[in-house]
């Protein structure tokens, strides 16, 4: 369904993805693992059609991304990037008016969950408010694929559990949900396959319950075992 | 629900819904949740969910009924027999613990059947 090949981006001497090739399949939910600085936020954005890639190619349904491939990709970036004067249900109309798959029920629906007031300013929410918002207009398309980068950070424990329950229900045969954190416990029982980043580089794609099954390891196990002592921050 | 790291998920959420079943929580023929709402419920993946489901099936222990859903066998017998299997396997579990704090396995008794008698005493 979403496919990458030896996709390549770089930014001066630095290069951010390193020839990644990958194959997402419709029907789940995927953790896209690794430190940060692992190339997790700029594959993304290159998937999305966001960013331009300095060589290699990204597939959506087997062809290029483009114009067709934006109107069934729901993206969060880690960026805030409402604007300050909007209230929330101003923000939710924008979207309804740019993609044709947002469901302004949904969108309540979620704020409802969420605790969150449709007339608030978006200036004046606290960040794990504007973390909800943000996953709340994005989980409100009727997309294809979604792809949140980083869902949990700056979210409490409790919202973390509303933000899953949220992807569970979005979760079907034709649909992709792909999910970047580091976070890795968090994606631990809901995501299905897993994808390990290191320096730009893919080093292991996996079945999350047949990994377990095999080798007793969960993907926190793998994590460290992956990422070892620098486990954290990587230049 | 907490998971362990070392087992499938969806063999640690069917043993949960198995102890359901011996203890009477969910008795035969009882409608169990969609596969959907068991994954909201337990949190995990819903292939995992399904998952769950299909491997009770094929022990006999659940039946899909089309169109329908997900319903606890009506064979008493066959939750009897899983009872006495799980029985069988936390005694195991009791021995082999026992055994690795280095007691033989009449100790093991001896030990329980003490616990019992304080426990009777409480």
């Amino acid at each position: 369904m979403l496919k990458s090949e030896a996709l390549t981006k770089v930014f001066g001497s630095k290069t951010a993805v390193d020839h990644v090739s990958l194959n997402l399949e419709a029907g789940h939910i995927c953790a896209m693992l690794g430190p940060n600085g692992s190339g997790k936020t700029t594959w993304m954005k290159m998937a999305a059609g966001l960013c331009k890639p300095t060589s290699g190619q990204v597939f959506f349904d087997g062809e290029p991304i483009g114009v067709k491939s934006r109107a069934s990709v729901a993206y969060m970036s880690t960026e805030p990037y409402f604007y300050t004067w909007m209230t929330i249900r101003d923000v939710a109309k924008y979207y309804a008016d740019f993609f044709a798959d947002f469901s302004m029920e949904r969108f309540r629906d979620l704020l409802r969950r969420f605790e969150l007031e449709e007339n608030l300013k978006t200036k004046t929410l606290s960040s794990g408010m504007m973390a909800k918002a943000k996953i709340a207009v994005t989980m409100a398309r009727d997309a294809r694929i979604w792809m949140l980068d980083e869902p949990f950070n700056g979210i409490d424990l409790v919202a973390r559990d509303q933000i899953k329950s949220a992807i569970i229900e979005s979760a079907a045969p034709d649909k992709l949900l792909l999910m970047s954190s580091h976070l890795v416990e968090e994606m631990e029982s809901i995501a299905d396959r897993a994808v390990f980043l290191r320096k730009g580089q893919l080093i292991k794609e996996v079945d999350i319950e047949t990994e377990r099954a095999e080798t007793g390891c969960s993907i926190a196990d793998e994590y460290r075992r992956i990422y070892g002592a620098q486990g954290g921050e990587e230049a | 629900m907490d998971f362990n790291a070392s087992s499938p998920i969806w063999m640690q959420v069917a043993t949960r819904i198995k102890t359901e079943m011996v203890s009477g929580k969910l008795p035969p023929g009882a409608k169990l949740p969609g596969g959907r709402e068991l994954a909201l419920q337990y949190t995990i993946n819903p292939n995992t969910a399904a998952r769950v489901y299909q491997e009770l099936e094929k022990e006999g222990l659940v039946e899909v009924r089309r169109g329908m859903g997900t319903y606890v066998t009506e064979a008493a017998e066959r939750i009897a027999r899983l009872r006495d299997g799980m029985a069988r396997d936390a005694a195991e579990d009791y021995m082999d613990r026992m055994a690795s704090l280095g007691y033989t396995r009449a100790e093991a008794v001896a030990w329980i059947e003490q616990e019992d008698r304080e426990h009777a005493e409480e």
